[in-house]
């Protein structure tokens, strides 16, 4: 278990210095700088501006001091948003951006397991055909078109919910987006445990299993659920990708302040420093994610641990 | 494809016959040649063009009597002539963009599988470092060193990240074309590898290839109004399926049918597209079912 953790640990690593390496060459080497779109600077002003950000320094010395700030968790200052620097804006936006992740993630799995678990122990039946269409349907829809249509429905028509937006934190401002979020995933998950469980009931160690006598309940708590769960174990961590990626529009989507629409903003804005900012501590958090998912699966079928 | 002919049915033939036995399949591909059709013919024909403004029928809500069959924006402009411009521009962007990825993907996951060696490592290797990174992160990186706005640029953009599956399914499937006897003995024959690449490999990746092209351009429609919707895509005047949505979003509490015009074309238009690419896969590849 130990070198199988290691090993995956060597594959996360390299993979985050390569990004960090990747986007800034991408975006220092890129022709267009950050203070381009305003009005035009004289030269003097222009050039004043590159020395107190650091513009007119070599590359390599712009790298190295990049990975020193980074090693702090510092940074840099913001182009675009001139009274922050993007640490203070990734510590603003992280708490609420990652709240909605986590509880889109646990919602679309305690939603989304059982929903398959039901389907493949109904199957054929009405049951089984709502649950797969409706999983049909979750997998097919995009957010930005669930989320608007949901915050309709819910919002504007039936008044249950909010529309949008973000008051002092009151959890009802939540729902919405986190159900927007979790939809997909749970109905991914769903048809993943679905397939996978009815494949493992037809397998022959169930059989001799319930030709012991055990009662179904048994057989699927002690012998199915555990091999029947490792697809979804191992869609976890693009489950986690596609949350991080979907959070994006789900904030644009409900007004919520969270760090994904200051990414989404920092690159319209050309705004380098918060971007790279952002794109590192979101894969840093995706790889981390996919890192304990492989672990997960790891501990769960020994057979993995050998490569 | 002599052989083929000369047993009476080749693999073309065969799935052909198997893809017009399937239902879902053909009434998606009768849907989706319509609404090409209508995405194509219907703008130029009708009085008002994409940026065109109506002052008399601002906001106006969508019905058959109307002067606008889909209604107006708050700028009067026609909605039915802006969401099939949307269609268009979704359907060029995605075919344009799925054939550049599947063209990299193929060249990529062909080279590497049959090169080998270090070689090999280094080019699966750069894919799965891309791979592991959400796509929408490789796009933004992009949008915000190219800057937004040109449809090149978007195209670019989303074929940059469309070809890595592409990569990864032909990588497979050319390492397990690579120990089949009619390699080895073109080998043995002295084909250079260009032309076994060219003759053996690729003739039989078609399939695959098909399948997964078909299976892209929904992909690539996804990713298209997902940027566009952030506003990394395209931009106003221009219409497209995700900037569509995006405005209707924000008006919806006034002006519902700005949303759901578009979202329902969209929602339509993957639809078919799925079921199609399904459709296809069944049919070159019956052992799948």
């Amino acid at each position: 278990m130990l070198s199988y953790a290691l090993r995956r640990i060597a594959v996360a690593v390299p993979t985050l210095l390569v990004v960090i390496t990747l986007s800034f060459a991408l975006q220092r080497l890129a022709p267009g700088g950050p203070f381009d779109q305003e009005q035009t600077l004289t030269p003097a002003v222009r050039a004043n501006l590159d020395r107190v950000y650091g513009l007119d320094r070599p590359l390599a010395v712009q790298y190295a001091h990049y990975l020193g700030a980074l090693a702090r968790g510092d940074f840099g200052p913001s182009l675009s948003q001139r009274d922050f620097t993007v640490g203070e804006l990734i510590r603003q936006g992280l708490p609420l951006s990652a709240t909605l992740g986590l509880a889109a993630v646990l919602l679309a799995i305690l939603a989304g397991i059982p929903a398959g678990i039901a389907a493949a122990l109904a199957r054929g039946g009405g049951t089984d055909y709502a649950l797969t269409a409706l999983a049909a349907l979750g997998i097919a829809l995009p957010t930005f078109v669930t989320g608007p249509a949901l915050a309709l429905l819910f919002g504007l028509h039936l008044h249950w919910l909010p529309v949008a937006g973000w008051e002092r934190g009151a959890p009802r401002y939540l729902v919405l987006p986190v159900v927007t979020l979790a939809l997909p995933v749970a109905a991914y998950l769903a048809r993943l445990t679905r397939a996978s469980l009815l494949e493992v009931l037809r397998t022959n160690y169930v059989r001799s299993a319930r030709a012991r006598g055990l009662g179904s309940a048994r057989v699927l708590w002690h012998h199915a659920l555990r091999p029947a769960l490792l697809p979804a174990v191992s869609y976890l961590g693009p489950a986690v990708a596609f949350v991080v990626t979907g959070s994006l529009v789900i904030e644009t989507v409900f007004g919520l302040p969270g760090s994904g629409r200051y990414l989404v903003q920092g690159a319209i804005d050309r705004d380098y420093p918060l971007v790279m900012g952002m794109v590192i501590v979101y894969a840093a958090l995706t790889l981390g994610c996919n890192l304990a998912a492989d672990l997960l699966y790891g501990w769960l079928d020994p057979g993995a641990r050998r490569e | 494809m002599s052989e083929a002919a000369a047993a009476g049915r080749g693999l073309w033939r065969d799935a052909a016959r198997r893809l017009a036995a399937n239902r879902a399949a053909r009434a998606a591909l009768v849907v989706l040649a319509s609404l090409t059709l209508l995405a194509l013919l219907a703008p130029p024909a009708s009085p008002w063009g994409y940026d065109s403004l109506d002052w008399h029928h601002l906001a106006q809500p969508p019905g058959l009597a109307a002067a606008h069959w889909f209604g107006t924006d708050r700028l009067g402009r026609d909605l039915f002539v802006r969401t099939l411009c949307g269609v268009r521009l979704s359907l060029l962007i995605s075919l344009l963009a799925s054939a550049i990825s599947v063209g990299i993907g193929l060249a990529w996951g062909a080279l590497a599988g049959l090169v080998g060696g270090r070689t090999e490592e280094g080019m699966m290797r750069f894919v799965d470092v891309l791979y592991s990174l959400p796509y929408l992160f490789i796009v933004i990186i992009l949008s915000t060193v190219i800057g937004r706005g040109s449809i090149t640029v978007l195209l670019i953009a989303i074929a940059a990240v469309g070809w890595l599956t592409t990569a990864r399914i032909v990588h497979g499937q050319t390492l397990q074309l690579k120990r089949r006897e009619f390699i080895e003995a073109a080998r043995a024959t002295g084909v250079p590898t260009a032309g076994i690449l060219l003759r053996h490999i690729l003739p039989n990746l078609a399939g695959t290839v098909v399948v997964y092209a078909t299976l892209t351009v929904p992909q690539m429609i996804l990713f298209e109004s997902f940027l566009s919707f952030l506003g990394l895509g395209v931009q106003e005047p221009y219409a497209s399926l995700g900037n569509l949505i995006n405005a209707g979003a924000q008006e919806m509490e006034s002006a519902p049918w700005m949303l759901l015009v578009p979202a329902a074309f969209l929602v339509l238009l993957l639809a078919c597209l799925n079921l199609l690419g399904d459709g296809l896969r069944d049919a070159l590849d019956p052992r799948e079912r």
